[in-house]
């Protein structure tokens, strides 16, 4: 029976969740289709030709009455399930505000992940039990899809724009992770595992890795290194708006829209330059399309997120 | 009166020239028919493919497939293999839709019986229907073709999934391949958008006197709601699938993100018209089957007005449930929440044509013969891919099964179980009609149960890969998944065989030419074409018939 496999296992608060609606539809369903082959079989046995059943035409106030009723009824069914499996996956779905972020960048045929202390790894993605995680995620390419069955998750990876999904795992152990959209050639070959660990095994494990600069540190070095210091780190900011803090916050354009500064605002910011011009500025910045990978992109954001204003000092 | 003369004599031309030229809907249909065996056997050589390869884990058939077909070995034959068996995956899907289900149902079918049902001695525009047909001959031949010419470095075939999703269709693919694709859907579209204003033209002018429109039996009903559907939906995709070709060669990027375009675009294009798409593969199958439960139960339809317009709901609201495809794409909650609701409401009127179906037998006189047998096969069959329909629907839960084998199960309960088997009752039903001969019955019989068991063994344990995440487009995958393919793959060799014994039935028809009569099927046959001799004259009812 090893071979004959049902379920994945639940590692989540959510996936267990996942399954409780699966098992009421599953209920619902087998009950329609019992339904369906009772009444097949039923008149199917008694109406059979040469039975001695009685014939005719139904009476008119029968078949008004048993059309009405059952359109009625499976009406009522569906909005039932409507009801009960929307309102369930509403609550339980969304990160959490201070969720560990780790992003992910899908490429032909391989993730590629980075951890916000600068840890990488391929194909396999280590994360800490009890802890809401938030997978940031892009793709350099075509479309892929981040799978993980034991968790009950799948979002798709779009290039040129961020996608996110979040979950908190509760049960330690190694489970597949899955590409599930159509990549190309290695689509089946695109995957590997999660794996769950204890908090303590998992900073163990942090800690052996190859000693890497946090995320943010290496953006900073990115960020003098492509020259965007020059004009970001001025004094007085005349060429370009002053970073600190702009995470989060609001920003006025200067065609009057006001938009929010998150990951997809700055991400465009430094490939588009002159989409969204901050108002008080002359479109002046380059366009770094071409220039940057989506991993350095990701490096430039966790240091522009982080940044809170010592530049002009320590520069 | 010697031009009236003329026209009674059986002024058939003879040879290539009857079917090159024909305007005549009933050869038309019969061209039609045999395009879909023919296709729907090279579809079905694909899957059998497929399942062999599945039937382990690891890479086996596909690098020896490829070496054989494009000459190359060693590394490079391994890559052609994967990408090969994804070309299989998209090319089987993109003939079971566009070059044997849809000329199976609407062209052959539809053509053969719809004038004759509502009374017109031929369709209202014989020349275009002329055009319909040899339109979709060049397609199908350009889809042949395009799976031997270069697609991605090392690959050839079209590899995006029928579903053609950029920018593995655009940047991902840029040999020749997937043009030759893509215009061969142009064609097949064209095709299907003339046959459609055919259609309906015909059944808006054409019908006997005295026949109302709520007099008019379901199957012209169903390929009227389904030619609306055709008119309403594929110039969409043919929209789509233009930008795609600008994108590919003209320097557009209407999908591309670098230049600010947006892949999720081309997705809410296609399934805006691939939902609809799917109510036109399904729809016309409602219809026989209606025609034959009524026929065998020697009963009238039960809830005729309601069959009726539980079609022309399902034709609607099949518009506005698209983006139930794309609950993984990252689109709102809010959007999703209405995609949720929009698609369970299409199940009230799915569900009134099942329990009318099983009603319509409810104090009838029912006889098991062929037809009935697979329409009872269909009624079951669908309604298992409906309810699991119903849980897909389900964003929550779709969540997780999107993309994986559950949906793979899903979709051909109700397309490859529920559409086959109603074309194959349909085929049942009116072979007698349209040939004059009877068929076997006990090979028809054999035919029936060798399909029912082995399309049951393929589908129904997809399920359980399903909900243990297995991925579907997937030529390889873990251990743990082994015991379920093995199993299916079977199955797929026993459905196979049934194709074999169905071909091998129809030559046995033609072999003893048993004379079937004009109406084989006793009192409940009662629509029009059982009143023409079998098979019709060359132009029927010259005198029109009158309804009363």
């Amino acid at each position: 029976m090893r071979h004959f496999i049902f379920f994945p296992p639940e590692a989540s608060v959510y996936a267990r969740h996942v399954d409780w609606i699966l098992f009421g539809l599953l209920g619902v369903s087998a009950a329609i289709i019992g339904l369906v082959v009772a009444l097949l079989l039923v008149f199917g046995i008694r109406y059979r030709r040469g039975s001695r059943a009685p014939r005719g035409p139904l009476p008119a106030w029968v078949s008004r009455d048993v059309e009405i009723g059952w359109t009625v009824a499976t009406l009522f069914t569906f909005v039932f399930i409507f009801w009960y499996a929307t309102a369930s996956f509403l609550t339980t779905i969304g990160a959490a505000p201070n969720a560990l972020e780790i992003h992910v960048v899908g490429k032909q045929w391989m993730w590629k992940i980075e951890h916000s202390n600068g840890v990488r790894e391929i194909n396999e993605l280590h994360v800490p039990i009890g802890i809401p995680v938030k997978l940031v995620m892009i793709s350099q390419d075509v479309i892929h899809s981040f799978f993980l069955p034991a968790l009950r998750i799948k979002q798709d990876v779009l290039p040129g724009r961020y996608t996110s999904e979040s979950f908190t795992a509760d049960k330690t152990g190694t489970y597949n992770l899955f590409c599930a959209e159509y990549c190309g050639t290695d689509h089946a070959r695109m995957g590997g595992s999660i794996v769950i660990m204890k908090k303590a095994d998992y900073q163990k494990w942090l800690d052996a890795q190859p000693g890497a600069e946090n995320l943010a540190g290496q953006g900073r070095q990115l960020f003098v290194r492509l020259g965007c210091a020059g004009c970001h780190f001025e004094k007085g900011h005349r060429r370009a708006p002053d970073l600190a803090g702009l995470y989060g916050s609001y920003v006025e354009l200067a065609d009057g829209r006001t938009v929010r500064a998150d990951d997809s605002y700055l991400r465009d910011s430094i490939l588009q330059p002159k989409r969204d011009i901050v108002a008080g500025y002359a479109p002046i910045m380059p366009s770094f399309e071409g220039t940057v990978s989506e991993d350095q992109i990701f490096e430039l954001v966790a240091f522009i997120k982080s940044y809170s204003g010592d530049a002009e000092t320590t520069q | 009166m010697a031009a009236v003369q003329e026209v009674h004599d059986d002024h058939r031309p003879h040879g290539w020239v009857r079917w090159v030229y024909s305007t005549n809907h009933k050869d038309i249909g019969t061209l039609y028919l045999i395009f879909a065996i023919c296709a729907g056997c090279i579809g079905a050589f694909l899957s059998i493919m497929m399942r062999a390869e599945l039937m382990e884990p690891g890479i086996q058939i596909f690098p020896g497939l490829a070496s054989m077909v494009y000459g190359v070995h060693g590394d490079a034959a391994l890559d052609a293999g994967k990408s090969m068996y994804n070309m299989f995956t998209s090319v089987h899907a993109l003939i079971m839709i566009f070059f044997m289900i849809m000329p199976a149902m609407i062209g052959g079918f539809g053509n053969w019986m719809v004038p004759i049902m509502i009374g017109a001695p031929d369709m209202a525009f014989p020349r275009m229907n002329n055009i319909s047909f040899w339109l979709l001959v060049p397609a199908f031949l350009l889809l042949l073709l395009s799976m031997f010419m270069p697609s991605a470095a090392g690959a050839w075939g079209p590899g995006g999934g029928w579903t053609l999703y950029p920018p593995l269709s655009t940047s991902g693919q840029p040999g020749p391949a997937m043009d030759l694709a893509i215009l061969s859907i142009h064609l097949a579209g064209a095709s299907s958008i003339l046959g459609a204003i055919n259609f309906i033209t015909t059944i808006f002018n054409m019908r006997a006197p005295g026949m109302t429109l709520h007099k008019m039996p379901l199957f012209p009903w169903a390929v009227l709601v389904t030619a609306f559907l055709l008119l309403l939906s594929l110039p969409v995709l043919a929209g789509a699938i233009t930008m795609l070709l600008t994108d590919r060669n003209f320097g557009t990027s209407f999908f591309a993100p670098d230049n600010g375009g947006d892949p999720i675009l081309f997705q809410h294009l296609f399934w805006f018209f691939g939902h609809p798409e799917v109510y036109i593969l399904i729809l016309p199958g409602f219809g026989m089957i209606s025609q034959i439960v009524s026929t065998f139960s020697k009963k009238p339809v039960f809830g005729y007005l309601g069959m009726v317009y539980a079609m022309v709901a399902i034709g609607a609201v099949g518009f506005v449930v698209w983006a139930h495809h794309m609950y993984t794409t990252g689109i709102s909650l809010d959007t999703q929440r209405y995609f949720v609701f929009a698609t369970m409401v299409i199940a009230v009127p799915t569900g009134v044509k099942v329990f009318s179906w099983i009603a319509t037998m409810w104090g009838g006189s029912i006889e098991f013969r062929t037809p009935m047998l697979w329409a009872i096969g269909f009624i079951f069959l669908f309604t298992v891919g409906g309810v699991t329909g119903v849980q897909l629907a389900n964003a929550g839960l779709d969540r997780s099964m999107q993309d994986t084998y559950y949906v793979v199960a899903h979709f051909h309960y109700v397309l490859s179980l529920g559409a086959v088997f109603a074309i194959f009752a349909g085929w049942y039903y009116w072979f007698p009609k349209m040939t004059g001969y009877m068929y076997n019955s006990f090979i028809a019989r054999l035919h029936f149960w060798i399909t029912f068991i082995g399309v049951n063994i393929i589908f129904f344990p997809m399920h359980f890969l399903g909900l243990a995440g297995m991925p579907r487009r997937y030529i390889d995958y873990p251990d743990a998944f082994a015991g379920w393919n093995r199993i299916e793959s079977y199955g797929s060799y026993l459905a196979g065989f049934g194709v074999l014994v169905f071909l091998f039935g129809v030559f046995e028809a033609f072999a003893k030419k048993r004379v079937a009569g004009a109406n084989p099927w006793g009192p409940g046959a009662t629509t029009l074409e059982w009143q023409l001799p079998s098979p019709p004259p060359f132009h029927q009812w010259e005198q029109l018939p009158r309804i009363r």
